[in-house]
């Protein structure tokens, strides 16, 4: 069975001289009793599904189904275009990425839920971005798209990935920890690395509340998959140059469960609390509802 | 602790944007369906709580409609099925409706065939794409659709049970679960009884055949393997 601890996961890697991602398809094979090539392939088609999902909305304009959001990762892909940004191509390009899931997904488009449909833009993007500066192939990705599965069944243990359990630090915070691991192991980082960059990203998210505008996967939550995928980005660097978390990833993730309990209930994903009550969000939710809304 | 498997993390994939109201409301109707049988002319989706608010702006309607015509929670066909069920001549209409004390994504199908018989199905979306139906034609019967399940209407009489069972022994399928629900002693029961491995031609047939079984559904697990 899968080890419950990060503590477990560096011991075992460092035992066994492996990295977190290989851990991680040996337990799923004996876990399913598939072999190691049905495994990956699982894994092959949730990445196809992950390359388009976050380049589609990039391509052209894609809407949501209520009119919400939309178009802004088709923007942002323009500007990276225009070579005059900020923090260069790499980060643009890569927040273009994230958005693009998020698009797709709201306008009922095919994604992968990783871990939730809410969050599904981050891992994508970290991933692919990633790959694409370092030059790896596919089957890297892959690899690394077990990476961060490996750190997501610790906290899924331990913690929740629920919004409306843990609010939103529980969905996009682990989405975006479980992306700074794999891009560390992608990189070449250690087991311990990586759960120090996961321990970082998750820190700094933490007390992030679930507040959807109107009860959608939309606002604020497609741009807080673009933060996401930022912060795993840029913590992997801060790992890389051996910057380590001083409070260890266990017990970060136990902070971040306590937190996400004690968070109200109109902060978990019921769209009574934060974002979702200014009046700018109920008017907008007035509107949706009014104009779609039969019954 | 539970245990969870690399893809209960990445997966499913699915057409958005929920996972409960898009991707559970088309597995809870591609059941219904499978449940109803036949050549379906007209389906009223009751729709309660959160699914009646909010279906709209979650595509619920799209995917309940979906799964009636048999797609699965990732075809992106999903999208334009209001015009796929136009074009086989299916009338659907949406109705909110209070179910009573029930999970708030909670829907209630009543599904009118060509032949005229009508079979009422009701079941719930109770995350992360998982349903439990609990209800067909007014008799209680509760099951995930996570493993291969049989469903039979048969008389109850000694010995039904043990029939069926010695089938799936005879063909190597191990059961997991097995309820049964009756209206009376020797009437009719309902038996809602999940498997270990998918269920084959053969041991359908066999149970098909068997005496005292009037009708019986066979609801396959959706595999992405599929896609």
């Amino acid at each position: 069975m899968f080890v419950s601890s990060g503590a477990e996961l560096i011991d075992i890697c460092k035992k066994e001289a492996i990295t977190i991602g290989e851990y991680t398809i040996r337990e799923e094979m004996a876990r399913s009793e598939l072999s190691r090539e049905d495994v990956e392939g699982r894994m092959r088609k949730n990445l196809h599904v992950m390359l388009s999902s976050s380049s589609l909305a990039q391509e052209k304009e894609v809407k949501s189904v209520s009119g919400l959001i939309g178009g802004d990762a088709f923007r942002i892909r323009k500007y990276a275009e225009g070579n005059n940004t900020l923090t260069g191509d790499f980060m643009v390009r890569a927040m273009a990425r994230a958005i693009s899931s998020s698009e797709i997904n709201a306008a009922m488009g095919r994604i992968v839920a990783s871990p939730t449909a809410g969050s599904c833009g981050i891992l994508p993007a970290v991933i692919i971005s990633a790959a694409e500066k370092l030059n790896k192939t596919e089957n890297d990705m892959i690899n690394s798209l077990f990476t961060a599965s490996g750190v997501g069944i610790i906290i899924a243990k331990n913690a929740t990935l629920a919004g409306a359990e843990g609010g939103c630090q529980a969905e996009c915070g682990s989405a975006a920890a479980m992306g700074a691991a794999a891009a560390v192991e992608m990189m070449g980082g250690t087991p311990e690395q990586a759960l120090n960059a996961a321990a970082i990203v998750l820190k700094n998210i933490l007390g992030l509340v679930c507040d959807p505008v109107a009860g959608l996967v939309e606002v604020p939550c497609a741009k807080r998959n673009i933060a996401g995928a930022v912060s795993a980005l840029t913590t992997a660097d801060l790992v890389m140059a051996e910057v380590a978390s001083k409070i260890p990833f266990d017990e970060v993730v136990w902070a971040m469960y306590k937190v996400g309990r004690q968070l109200p209930p109109e902060l978990r994903e019921t769209a009574q609390g934060g974002i979702a009550i200014t009046p700018t969000a109920q008017k907008l939710k007035d509107e949706i509802f009014k104009e779609k809304n039969t019954l | 602790m539970r245990d969870y498997g690399v893809f209960d993390i990445l997966g499913p994939i699915m057409i958005g944007p929920s996972s409960s109201h898009t991707a559970g409301a088309a597995r809870l109707a591609k059941v219904a369906a499978i449940i109803a049988g036949g050549k379906i002319k007209k389906v009223e989706f009751l729709l309660h709580g959160s699914f009646a608010q909010t279906y709209k702006g979650h595509g619920t309607d799209k995917a309940l409609v979906a799964g009636i015509l048999g797609l699965d929670p990732w075809d992106e066909n999903l999208k334009i099925s209001f015009s796929l069920a136009r074009e086989k001549g299916i009338d659907v209409e949406f109705v909110g409706k209070d179910l009573g004390d029930v999970h708030p994504n909670t829907v209630k199908f009543v599904i009118t065939k060509e032949d005229g018989s009508s079979t009422e199905v009701t079941g719930s979306s109770i995350g992360g794409g998982n349903i439990l139906i609990f209800n067909i034609d007014g008799q209680n019967v509760e099951f995930t659709g996570e493993r291969p399940t049989i469903l039979t209407h048969h008389k109850d009489l000694p010995g039904v049970i043990s029939k069926i069972s010695s089938i799936l022994y005879e063909e190597n399928i191990n059961i997991a679960n097995m309820r049964v629900y009756r209206s009376g002693k020797g009437r009719m029961a309902t038996m809602a009884l999940e498997t270990d491995s998918v269920i084959s031609k053969n041991a359908m047939d066999r149970i098909k055949n068997t005496e005292e079984v009037e009708n019986v559904k066979f609801i396959n697990p959706v595999a992405e393997g599929d896609m």
